[in-house]
């Protein structure tokens, strides 16, 4: 595509490669962009450079040993990938899972959602250009809930804590307490962040009406998560398939109208409200009892096949597992959701300027770690 | 271009005078642009919620130092294919401007290297030359993210000279004089009071032509990965980091000296004062760096053209007709009348612009 103009200087598009290693591409990822002055006439997204052949290495573990693996796919919400995990190889070798481990698991997911937020909506204002500041604050209350997942397991990125049929060790008794704490700091702070920016007339002329993503559009590509809900469908799996017991559950789902960048980023702040609210009703709700189910050391579920998927923060996490009856999966596919969002990118980009683009790939909000898996 | 001799209280003779005030602004900057990053990392760690730099020495007071030190013994690289010649010129474009504005900025009374009647177009006219230095670096560098940064640093200071200078008549109006000197004997209330519009508009517009946030697209982070500094390393570096916070030194001091009354004030000396006064001006901006994320290059445009333009045209309007009706009027008067214009225009002006999702398409 040439876009020359006939005027006194002639002018020709120009190629310019943001990445992999550029300060606001969230990783390894390339984009190699062809510019018409500040203007995106193309874009060509590259990516793989952080490949570690996760699929594959997971055909050479027992089910339980995969576990650690799903934690480096999407390392900012590693208890979601656990969780879907072991939806996955429940559901294959059909294992009940204790009412006690669900709840333990429901709060871990949620938790993990709000800490996954944060660096989204820390990241996507740190690329508008918002010096830091934003980023700083979620940082620190994202520690609070790494202080509640370290009390949990004793780690703070890779958990490695959920288990087929239940969860690796019963929370400490402090726990409950520390939670209901953060559930009465946590949403002054979000009033803070909305403070913050929420009106801000810059924020707003950066972020409303950039990046429209179609609803047509969003569907088409199988967007899901924030991005496809800012684009105003309402599908969440927690509602749309429960697992689990989010059945149990009164939450509400934030959609947007536009589909543009502002809308991601108040669909992801709206999340987060809901997920307080799921986590006081299952940190009231939660008995006593088994953390676990007397599952076998090496599962063998019986030859089939089955896919377990929730609403993980960046959209549906879904794990595909083939048995041949054996201690290890034959087959091991992540539906990895930061990936498919990435497919909508080129299309969301052109005709945008540079700094434009910088914020619509940041508000979609992706891991390389999952996108290259 | 004449020169007033050396003011009537200073001993020795010109070159004396000359000799002593050079080393002076040198080493003034030097260690106030030190001072500034240190304050400014400090600053920004405060109302970050962390701590900032806190090793080297008492309150990191040496980080500064340490970082010049580092700088300094680093390796200069220079790209293949750049050109060589201009990319080494390019940072020495850059900064010796910005020194040279401190020529006319009055300490205290009496105590600046050339008291100019033209002080405030030396000024203007000296401070864009930086703006020659960042195209070079760019254009040198042989780099996209370089060349992108400078064609946004070329536009910018294009549309923000005018209502920056446009703004600055205001004062000169006032005081009936360009040079810095008498303006500042000239406050017997500080400018900012009797010029409220003139200085936001100047504040602003300055922000945006030194690179400073909101404005700092020339080199935005997160975008250009340092914009037209991408190739520079080593001192070179150094004087392109330099020449940038001496440049928001000079609006500090010009604000200082155009807006808050330069020197004067009660009980502190003359140029404690002086300090006092720049490093509040340094301390909003730091503040507006941390509060409000970047603009985009045709929002920059657009607030320029559209809104800052405008307003400083009428701004000079209101002034020219009150000094003509009212030319022996105590200011005092024109205090509320001045704030009162500000504030409607501000408002009227804000009703029909917004950036991007407003009522007028950018």
């Amino acid at each position: 595509m040439t876009t020359t103009r006939e005027i006194a200087i002639q002018t020709e598009p120009f190629v310019v490669n943001f990445g992999p290693a550029h300060p606001s591409t969230h990783g390894v990822f390339r984009m190699l962009t062809t510019l018409d002055g500040e203007v995106i006439v193309a874009m060509e997204p590259v990516f793989g450079y952080l490949h570690r052949g996760i699929e594959k290495l997971a055909e050479e573990r027992t089910y339980g040993g995969c576990i650690p693996l799903t934690d480096r796919l999407d390392y900012l919400a590693s208890m979601s990938n656990n969780f879907a995990y072991c939806l996955a190889v429940e559901k294959l070798a059909g294992i009940e899972v204790p009412e006690r481990a669900e709840y333990i698991r429901v709060i871990m997911a949620e938790l993990q959602r709000i800490a996954s937020h944060l660096i989204a909506i820390g990241a996507f204002l740190n690329d508008c250009g918002a010096f830091q500041t934003p980023i700083v604050y979620m940082i620190r209350e994202r520690e609070k809930i790494l202080d509640l997942f370290d009390m949990v397991c004793g780690q703070r990125l890779t958990y490695n804590y959920m288990r087929v049929g239940g969860v690796s060790q019963d929370i400490p008794e402090e726990f409950v307490p520390a939670l209901k704490k953060f559930l009465k700091e946590m949403p002054g702070w979000i009033k803070e962040y909305d403070r913050l920016l929420k009106e801000n007339e810059i924020l707003l002329a950066r972020a409303k009406g950039v990046g429209i993503l179609s609803k047509e559009m969003a569907i088409n590509t199988s967007a899901s998560g924030p991005v496809l809900r800012a684009s105003g469908v309402e599908w969440d799996i927690r509602r749309a398939d429960p697992y689990s017991i989010y059945d149990r559950f009164e939450f509400d789902i934030p959609t947007g109208t536009a589909g543009d960048c502002y809308d991601r980023y108040r669909v992801r702040i709206e999340e987060m409200r809901q997920s307080l609210r799921i986590l006081e009703q299952a940190a009231a709700q939660i008995s006593p009892g088994d953390f676990r189910s007397e599952v076998p050391h090496l599962v063998r579920p019986p030859a089939g096949e089955a896919y377990g998927r929730l609403e993980s923060p960046k959209g549906e996490l879904g794990f595909y597992l083939v048995s041949d009856g054996s201690i290890a999966p034959y087959r091991f596919h992540v539906r990895a959701p930061a990936f498919i969002n990435l497919t909508a990118l080129s299309d969301m980009m052109r005709g945008w300027k540079v700094a434009d683009a910088i914020i619509i790939f940041g508000s979609i909000d992706i891991c390389m770690g999952e996108v290259d898996r | 271009m004449a020169m007033q001799m050396v003011p009537p209280d200073w001993p020795g003779n010109l070159w004396a005078h000359w000799a002593v005030f050079t080393v002076i602004i040198v080493v003034f900057i030097l260690v106030s642009v030190l001072m500034f990053i240190w304050f400014e990392r400090r600053a920004m760690a405060v109302m970050q919620a962390r701590l900032g730099p806190n090793r080297a020495g008492p309150f990191g007071l040496f980080q500064s130092a340490a970082d010049a030190l580092k700088v300094m013994i680093k390796e200069d690289i220079v790209p293949s294919r750049s050109d060589s010649v201009v990319h080494w010129l390019a940072p020495v474009v850059a900064f010796v401007p910005v020194m040279m504005v401190f020529a006319v900025v009055p300490f205290q009374g009496g105590a600046l290297l050339a008291d100019l009647n033209v002080g405030i177009l030396y000024v203007v006219a000296i401070s864009s030359v930086t703006t020659l230095g960042i195209f070079m670096a760019g254009w040198a560098s042989n780099n996209k993210y370089s060349l992108l940064g400078a064609m946004r640093q070329v536009a910018s200071v294009v549309s923000y000279e005018i209502p920056v200078v446009l703004s600055l008549v205001g004062v000169i109006l006032l005081t009936g004089s360009l040079s810095l000197q008498q303006i500042v004997q000239a406050q017997d209330i500080p400018f900012i009071l009797v010029q409220p519009l003139g200085f936001l508009l100047f504040f602003t517009g300055a922000l945006a032509e030194i690179n400073r946030a909101p404005f700092d697209l020339t080199e935005a982070d997160s975008e250009l990965v340092a914009g037209y500094m991408t190739e520079y390393s080593g001192m070179k570096f150094g004087l392109f980091f330099l020449a940038e916070y001496a440049e928001a030194l000079v609006i500090s001091a010009l604000v200082t000296t155009l807006f808050l009354g330069g020197w004067r004030g009660p009980l502190l000396p003359d140029w404690l004062w002086f300090l006092v006064k720049v490093g509040a001006v340094f301390f909003v901006i730091v503040w507006i760096r941390t509060t409000v994320p970047r603009v985009r290059i045709d929002h920059l445009m657009a607030l320029a053209w559209k809104f800052l333009f405008p307003l400083a045209l009428i701004n000079l309007l209101v002034t020219a007709v009150e000094m003509l009706v009212w030319p022996d009027v105590s200011l005092w008067l024109l205090v509320p009348i001045n704030f009162a214009v500000m504030i409607v225009l501000v408002l009227i002006w804000s009703k029909f612009f917004k950036l991007g999702w407003g009522r007028v398409n950018v």
